[in-house]
């Protein structure tokens, strides 16, 4: 069941006005009943699908909410047990055996965390990655002595609710959290269900308070959460929805479709994964919103951005955040890294030796990045490519900083947009990594962009053989001008409306949502309607 | 809040007037060269009862005229047909017209008998879209779809015709409210000629069995009739193909004699009716022109009288100036259409 079926939409409307009529206290089950009922019918499509009934993708949420559910209550009851014994015991013990107990507490509670993590993880690389992991090993084996691949379906939004539950555990080792003693709600927290389509990937401590609190039925909510849901339904249904199959012709016929055509591929992928993307979170976040819980949010106009390090602190926050708190940081401080960090400094280097272990650090993100969003080596390198050009733009930047001492363009209007142009074309390219899912295939192909050049393709009317006609162009363009005007209204003002604007604001969005119904790529005729993001 | 109470009223009604007026402007009017998909919401403009109601296919709405019978009986008739009108629609169809009237003959023609499954979405839209809501035509879609489409679509046919926007013309916007009319009485005229051509051989078929869903439909239909009173009258049309095989033909025969039904194949009769496929059908003997349509009538609306005693209703001032219309109407369009022809 996704976000743009008739029953998801109908669903969602019976929930909500469930939601405010049963007892405050009954909320947050309800929303529980429904998100398992969500991923249960979910799961039922999908082995449907497959004919497949052997193994229910649910069985694969719930082992991960029990094991979070066990680490994080052993976690805390080592904690209590500990606190209890030193303030039992807080004027017989020396300084030192309080120490050495501390410690003592502290390894139990690592080794508790290790093993939820280690199942929790492994559950996501055994369904994930056991297929990728076979493939490379049968790459150096000779026919006959093969390994065979598992039959194994990779559990809808397991790469979500598991990074969810594992930055709940580690928060609760740090003792920034305190252990959920209710199971139920641990269980929603997990499979809280707008989440389970494509994120964001949500903090236990910034989703909890109202995610389990009572809400009141508040004109602003529905109000502002309708306002995200219609406008996300805008970019995924009218344009990403209809762009996507002019993206899948343009990159599968790689021999018809070159040289400049995959600039126009590039170009339509970024504004179908923008669309797709952003539009998926709005409606996420505007349900929850109507619901009155508050969820992350996962961008902040992206393609604003002069640099790709800007970029990625505006594309997908939840999880760059996640990738930083819980790979970068414990990753750079811990106990070989320290010492790599004071040999390379003592060896390399002031200058250096301090940037071994960021770097070192930064190639696990980016490797672990692009390993998340696939099972395969195009996502890797696709990782990896994020990784050099940061490192590479942040090694020049002294050489940036002395062009800009002497040329005074900095500030002006015409080189902010050229920052932006340069980022948002840099990182489409690399993303073009994701369209051809073929490492050899999209260095070959971004090659003949710059070899082989035919501005004719703009007007012997080749773009109208992809898919898209005349109308559909028109639509695009329309759809172009609103969501970049939309953008640069907030990018200077904060909002799009004021909240005295009720009017005007929702007879637009009135307007919007026929705009939707009709001139939405929907229904008979469309099929490219999943979300790129949910297939992570 | 006052305000915004207001103000949430107007646009919410907004919204559901913007979507309404959408709706109506992308719905395929059926006004061009496919009429077919208008035939089955002209039943409801209908003044007036009739004694006989003709369900089915192709087959009866272009094979009876019903203005013939009533100028040569006096008989009144309507042809609740639509374009491949599988056995479960003729049902509802019928069903939902005993809603508004309870004629005293029924014919049905068996040639959908051969169709067990839903077929095609675009012929379940001729159908389905111009019922008007009732139980019957909740039924209807539910036995109709095929597997790729959904009830809710039907409930909001902008959400299936959204995309017609690319393809919108000025019809679309003339006939937004208000359509001409396209059958007289359900019938569906065509003045042209095209002598009737060699036909391929059949094809030997692995079962000749109806399917036991047709069936059902079959004997709900015989109940529906019996539990109204109404004479339930099995025909096959004169029409030679698509072929209708002994096989078929004998099914049906047994199960009229079985029930207590009539059942005429009017292949073998085409003599007797007067029928000479060189000049009575429009399409090289798939369907019958105006001239085979009336010259069936005249043969089959002696038929009912004879047998069941069908009152002349041309002296009934209920019907007369009604049907002066419906003649006139009638006239009307041989006229135009020899017109377009000679042109």
């Amino acid at each position: 069941m996704i976000f743009t079926s008739a029953q998801f939409i109908i669903s969602v409307i019976v929930l909500a006005v469930l939601y405010y009529i049963v007892p405050k206290k009954a909320q947050w089950p309800l929303l529980l009943v429904a998100s398992i009922g969500f991923y249960y019918v979910a799961d039922r499509k999908y082995t449907d699908l497959r004919h497949d009934h052997s193994c229910p993708h649910l069985i694969f949420i719930l082992v991960t909410f029990i094991v979070a559910f066990l680490t994080a209550y052993l976690i805390g009851r080592i904690d209590q047990k500990t606190k209890a014994y030193l303030s039992a015991s807080k004027e017989t013990i020396s300084k030192e055996e309080k120490k050495a107990y501390k410690a003592k507490a502290k390894s139990k509670k690592w080794a508790v965390l290790l093993v939820g993590l280690i199942i929790a993880l492994g559950l996501l690389c055994v369904t994930k990655y056991t297929n990728f992991v076979i493939s490379n090993i049968n790459s150096f084996l000779k026919e006959g002595s093969k390994i065979r691949h598992f039959d194994i379906v990779i559990p809808a939004a397991i790469s979500y609710y598991t990074f969810q539950t594992c930055s709940y555990v580690i928060d609760v080792y740090r003792g920034k959290t305190e252990p959920q003693k209710n199971p139920f709600k641990l269980l929603l927290f997990v499979s809280f269900f707008p989440l389970m389509v494509q994120g964001p990937i949500c903090r236990y401590d910034d989703l909890a308070p109202t995610l389990f609190g009572e809400h009141k039925l508040l004109e602003t909510n529905i109000s502002k959460g309708l306002t995200r849901v219609i406008w996300g339904y805008f970019k995924k249904m009218v344009v990403a929805n209809r762009i996507a199959p002019a993206v899948i012709a343009l990159s599968t016929d790689t021999d018809t479709y070159k040289g400049t055509f995959v600039f126009v591929a590039m170009l339509f992928y970024a504004f179908d994964l923008y669309c797709d993307f952003t539009g998926g979170i709005d409606i996420t976040i505007g349900i929850a919103k109507v619901l009155g819980i508050d969820v992350a949010e996962n961008f902040n106009l992206p393609y604003f951005s002069k640099n790709i390090k800007e970029y990625w602190n505006r594309w997908h926050i939840t999880m760059g955040t996640w990738f930083t708190d819980y790979i970068f940081y414990p990753v750079s401080v811990c106990g070989p890294m320290l010492k790599l960090s004071k040999w390379s400094r003592e060896h390399l280097g002031q200058k250096i030796g301090k940037r071994v272990t960021v770097y070192l650090a930064s190639l696990l993100v980016w490797f672990t990045t692009g390993l998340w969003h696939g099972a395969a080596w195009n996502f890797i390198v696709w990782g990896l490519m994020n990784y050099v050009v940061i490192m590479i733009s942040q090694e020049l930047e002294p050489l940036y900083a002395k062009f800009h001492s002497k040329v005074k363009i900095k500030n002006t209007v015409g080189y902010g947009i050229f920052e932006i142009i340069r980022t948002v074309l840099l990182m489409s390219m690399i993303r073009m990594f994701d369209v051809y899912r073929n490492v050899p295939l999209t260095f070959k192909m971004v090659g003949t962009m710059f070899t082989n050049i035919n501005l004719k393709i703009f007007a012997d009317g080749s773009l109208l053989n992809i898919g898209l006609g005349k109308h559909d162009y028109i639509v695009l363009a329309a759809a172009f001008v609103i969501i970049l005007t939309v953008s640069i209204i907030k990018a200077k003002k904060g909002v799009v409306f004021k909240d005295s604007n009720f009017a005007v604001r929702h007879f637009l969005l009135a307007l919007l949502l026929i705009v939707i119904v009709v001139f939405g790529a929907y229904g008979e005729g469309y099929d490219a309607t999943q979300f790129i993001y949910n297939q992570f | 809040m006052k305000k915004k109470i207001i103000a949430s009223v107007l646009i919410i009604a907004f919204l559901i007037a913007g979507l309404w007026f959408a709706q109506r402007l992308l719905m395929p009017k059926y006004m061009g060269k496919i009429v077919e998909g208008a035939m089955v919401e002209e039943y409801y403009k209908e003044t007036t009862d009739h004694d006989v109601i003709f369900i089915g296919d192709c087959e009866v709405y272009e094979n009876f005229s019903t203005i013939k019978l009533w100028e040569e009986y006096g008989i009144t008739s309507y042809i609740r047909g639509s374009s491949q009108q599988l056995i479960w629609q003729s049902y509802y169809l019928l069903e939902e017209t005993l809603k508004y009237e309870k004629p005293k003959v029924v014919v049905f023609n068996v040639l959908s008998l051969k169709y067990d499954k839903p077929q095609k979405e675009a012929y379940n839209r001729m159908t389905l879209d111009g019922m008007k809501w009732s139980k019957s035509k909740v039924d209807d879609i539910k036995a109709s779809m095929t597997e790729d489409e959904s009830f809710i679509d039907y409930v909001f046919p902008i959400l299936r015709y959204h995309s017609r926007w690319k393809e919108l013309t000025g019809d679309d916007l003339k006939y937004i409210f208000e359509k001409d009319q396209v059958t007289h009485n359900g019938y569906y005229m065509r003045v042209d000629v095209r002598p009737q051509g060699e036909f391929p051989e059949p094809m030997p078929l692995d079962d000749y069995t109806f399917g036991d869903n047709a069936m059902k439909y079959l004997d709900m239909m015989t109940k529906l009739c019996k539990d109204n009173d109404i004479e339930l009258v099995l025909i096959k049309a004169p029409t030679e193909y698509p072929y209708w095989y002994e096989e078929w033909d004998e099914q049906v025969s047994n199960y009229a004699s079985e029930n207590g039904l009539t059942y005429i194949n009017m292949i073998p009769l085409q003599e007797e009716i007067g029928l000479d496929m060189s000049v009575d059908t429009y399409d090289a003997g798939l369907h019958l022109n105006l001239s085979g349509a009336e010259k069936m009538s005249v043969y089959f609306g002696k038929w009912l009288v004879d047998t069941y005693g069908l009152e002349d209703h041309r002296n009934d001032p209920k019907y007369t100036k009604v049907y002066e219309e419906k003649i006139e109407y009638y006239n009307k369009m041989i006229e135009e259409q020899r017109n377009n022809l000679e042109e």
